[in-house]
């Protein structure tokens, strides 16, 4: 079992736990996740590392709640456990093994969507605590959406939040941003864009048009996270990639964007059901006849 | 004494009803039936039967003491060879294996040794016979990678030689493929997989799931850092693979291994459990081995009207005789002499049929098997709304990619020493899948075996 030593509400329906996973913690790096699972009947359930301390031997969890499962997780408080925790997999970031003195040179711009930025949260710290202070953008839907900026606001060089809505300081997607801060005449060597799909889609379209290689962390379905089943395959510059173990990041201007959004919608009716039955409880009364509920 | 007459047939559940379950298909032997079974067997002087098994169970000796109705007796005599009979009774090979060689096959039916061995193990479970720990110590760590067949047979044989071994396994549950891959209809998990290796525990070695080595630890860590002598490698070969065509990343496209995996380990057929299964209409399982029989009646028993897609030919379908028979009887399509060319997809990304071409039979290959080639113009498409790959698998380079020192060959395989496991990297071995590639419960067992018996020679230097 592996313990939850705190559970907390970032924001609406986003929650941080850290959790007692020794092994996980001592060898984990910044671009590489954990797959949870709740309890004999939970699924497995992919999530970044947002941060980890190997001494306490805990590992930092954000997720939010979109389903079954998730919803099922903020159930979970402090002193609660994980059946099964496991990790790191996949590989990570890959400018860790870079030469840090090439680093040192190099400008980076990070762009985080909605719980995206739990996990940008850590390389951008792992650069700050090597010397390098990078830009960041925080982009959600609404002032509520945006988590761990004080937080952030201590690693990164220049921070920027955008909401969608304006309901907090710049209004606008984050693409706009990144739009702006070009055109004032930043120049940036290296993009990091993690959130959902949409958002590295259409972050990616515009790197590419101002010229900056651009890294995306993918999030497929998967179910080992070893790459043994195939579930999140993806099609990389023309190859078909295994997301658990040849990523999760990638080169965002070689993804199928299109066919990777297809492929999340693969449980869709499934979840749905899935996630009724759970919401719903013992009250679940049935009638679909779609959901096995009146059986 | 010999009796003649014909096998004693197998009871089996209605191929009607079990269509419509999970539940175990065959039935085994009860106690006369077992009895009279054994009595066919000649005890042959020269038993051929024991060459064709790749452990040497003394097959004459236990069936002997079937015979005998001393069924614990006959039990002891397979555990001195094999420490998992009631899964190897299941799903070994048998016709092309102990039974092939049977001298009562040449001119009529093998003596039915695997059922036989099922019987045995089965009526020991069921009797609370259980494994004795070693009394003396050795004193000295072993590091076993990985729970299936291999690992699990590496690990009870050193403890039973008095070592402290640890089983380290990626999944959240022991048992290899026996718990993700083979299903429940064939193989009963909670009480014969899970009971053996229930048993492996009860002979001291610890078992610690979750840990990825490579990822979590690696090799060189656990030797240096964790203080295990010696490392034995058994980490099956697990990467899917994929035929290439179009369409192939279309919703409704699975590997057999992920279908599998989410019905058998994540028990996805069960209500109560959290994790989808997509079950399709009609679907579609390309290949002809065991995986693709198993996922076939899988698909099959979750409601779908199923069809296997083969470019050989009946002859060369590799899967177990068994197994076959099963699937026709309970009702599934086989397309023969038939190749997928094409995925077909609709506008929303999901699979709406398959595209195959006709296929003949021309010159052997290099695997002594005709190769198939494509009928020119016989293109035709069948109606599926799924499709199950099962083309094979590879070791995974997990492993391999994070050990320095460890040599594999083209096909990824760790390269190992056939007698005793031993590497190209001091202190470490291996054995079953991830050194064969794709084989067998009872070879990877059988090469298990033989790494234990190295490592010990290795530790007692
Ligand atoms: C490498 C990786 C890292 C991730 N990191 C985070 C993170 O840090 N924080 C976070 O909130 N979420 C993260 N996710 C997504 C998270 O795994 C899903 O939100 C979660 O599995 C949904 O489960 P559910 O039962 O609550 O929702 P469901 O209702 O079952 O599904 C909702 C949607 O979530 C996705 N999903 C469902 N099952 C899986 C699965 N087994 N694997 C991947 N996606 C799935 C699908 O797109 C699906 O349509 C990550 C996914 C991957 C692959
Ligand atoms: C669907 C299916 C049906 C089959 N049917 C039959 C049959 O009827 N008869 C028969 O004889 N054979 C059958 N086989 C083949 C047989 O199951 C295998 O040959 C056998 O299981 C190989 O045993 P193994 O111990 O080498 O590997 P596996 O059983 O594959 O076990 C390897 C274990 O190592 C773990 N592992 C992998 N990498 C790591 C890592 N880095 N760190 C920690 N753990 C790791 C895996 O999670 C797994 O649990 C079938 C196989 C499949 C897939
Ligand atoms: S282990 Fe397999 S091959 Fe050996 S006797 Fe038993 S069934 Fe036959
Ligand atoms: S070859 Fe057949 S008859 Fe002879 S000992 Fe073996 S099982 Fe018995
Ligand atoms: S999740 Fe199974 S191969 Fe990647
Ligand atoms: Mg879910």
């Amino acid at each position: 079992m592996y313990k939850i030593l705190k559970a907390e509400l970032l924001a609406d329906k986003i929650y941080l736990m850290d959790v007692e996973a020794p092994r996980v913690a001592k060898s984990c790096q910044p671009g590489q996740f954990v797959i949870v699972k709740i309890d004999d009947a939970g699924e497995r359930i992919p999530l970044t590392i947002c941060d980890y301390d190997a001494e306490a031997g805990t590992v930092t969890i954000v997720f939010q709640c979109v389903g079954e499962s998730t919803y099922r997780m903020a159930d979970l408080k402090a002193g609660d456990a994980f059946e099964d925790f496991t990790g790191p997999l996949g590989c990570p970031s890959e400018w860790i093994n870079e030469d840090i003195e090439e680093l040192k040179k190099k400008k980076m711009l990070f762009v985080a969507g909605g719980v995206g930025t739990a996990p940008v949260y850590p390389q951008v710290k792992w650069l700050h605590d090597h010397g390098i202070d990078a830009d960041v953008i925080i982009g959600a839907k609404t002032k509520d959406l945006i988590i761990l900026e004080k937080e952030m606001e201590a690693v990164a060089g220049n921070l920027y939040v955008t909401t969608d809505d304006g309901s907090y300081k710049h209004k606008g997607m984050v693409t706009s941003v990144v739009e702006e801060l070009v055109e004032a005449g930043k120049q940036y060597d290296q993009c990091i864009a993690i959130g959902p799909v949409i958002m590295m889609k259409f972050t990616c379209l515009l790197t590419k048009k101002l010229g900056i290689p651009t890294i995306v962390s993918m999030n497929p379905i998967m179910v080992d996270g070893t790459g043994m089943c195939g579930a999140c395959r993806l099609t990389v510059g023309g190859e078909v990639k295994f997301a658990c173990v040849d990523g999760p990041e990638f080169d965002g201007h070689l993804v199928d964007f299109d066919q990777a959004m297809k492929r999340q919608q693969m449980y869709k009716t499934e979840e749905g059901r899935a996630l009724l039955r759970y919401q719903e409880g013992k009250t679940h009364h049935g009638g679909c006849g779609m959901c096995g509920g009146d059986e | 004494m010999a009796v003649k007459r014909d096998r004693v047939p197998v009871r089996e559940q209605d191929p009607k009803v079990r269509a419509t379950n999970f539940e175990e298909v065959c039935l085994g032997y009860n106690e006369e039936e077992a009895v009279a079974e054994a009595e066919r067997c000649l005890n042959c002087k020269k038993p051929m039967c024991v060459s064709g098994c790749p452990v040497n169970i003394n097959i004459p000796a236990f069936i002997e003491q079937v015979k005998n109705r001393d069924f614990e007796k006959a039990a002891q005599i397979i555990a001195e060879s094999s420490s998992l009979p009631a899964v190897c009774g299941r799903v070994c090979p048998q016709e092309t294996q102990c039974e092939g060689k049977c001298i009562l096959g040449i001119k009529g039916e093998p003596v039915a040794i695997g059922k036989l061995e099922r019987f045995v193990a089965d009526w020991a479970r069921e009797h609370n016979i259980e494994p004795v720990p070693a009394k003396e110590k050795k004193g000295k760590k072993v590091a076993v990678i990985g729970s299936g067949p291999a690992g699990l047979t590496c690990a009870g044989d050193l403890a039973k030689m008095g070592y402290d071994v640890k089983i380290f396994e990626a999944l959240h549950q022991a048992g290899g493929v026996l718990v993700y891959g083979i299903p429940e209809f064939r193989l009963p998990k909670d009480e014969v997989v899970a009971h053996e290796v229930e048993n492996v525990k009860k002979l001291g070695v610890e078992i610690e799931t979750n840990v990825i080595v490579g990822k979590t630890v690696t090799i060189d860590e656990l030797l240096n850092e964790e203080g295990f002598d010696a490392v034995f490698i058994g980490s099956g070969a697990g990467l899917p693979k994929f035929m290439g065509i179009p369409g192939e990343q279309a919703n409704g496209v699975f590997s057999a291994n992920e279908f599998l995996t989410r019905n058998n380990l994540m028990k996805a057929f069960r209500e109560d459990h959290d994790t989808p299964i997509y079950r399709g209409r009609k679907v579609a399982v390309v290949g002809g081995g065991n995986v693709a029989m198993d996922a076939a009646r899988t698909a099959l028993r979750l409601g779908a009207e199923t069809h296997i897609v083969y470019r050989r030919s009946e002859a060369e379908l590799p899967a177990r005789v068994e197994e076959v028979h099963h699937a026709k009887e309970e009702g599934i399509n086989f397309h023969l002499l038939t190749n997928p060319t094409e995925i077909l997809v609709d506008d929303n990304g999901w699979v709406k049929g398959i595209r195959c071409i006709k296929m003949e039979l021309g010159e052997p290959d290099a695997s002594g098997r005709r190769r198939p080639i494509a009928v020119p113009g016989s293109e035709y498409e069948i109606e599926v709304d799924a499709v199950i790959m099962s083309l094979g698998t590879s070791p995974n380079p997990l492993i391999s990619s994070t050990t320095e020192g460890l040599e594999v060959n083209k096909w990824k395989c760790i390269v190992a020493d056939e007698n005793n496991g031993a590497t190209t990297k001091e202190g470490v071995y291996a054995g079953g899948d991830a050194v064969t590639g794709a084989a067998t419960v009872i070879l990877a067992m059988g090469a298990g075996k033989a790494a234990a018996a190295g490592i010990d020679e290795y530790l007692s230097k």
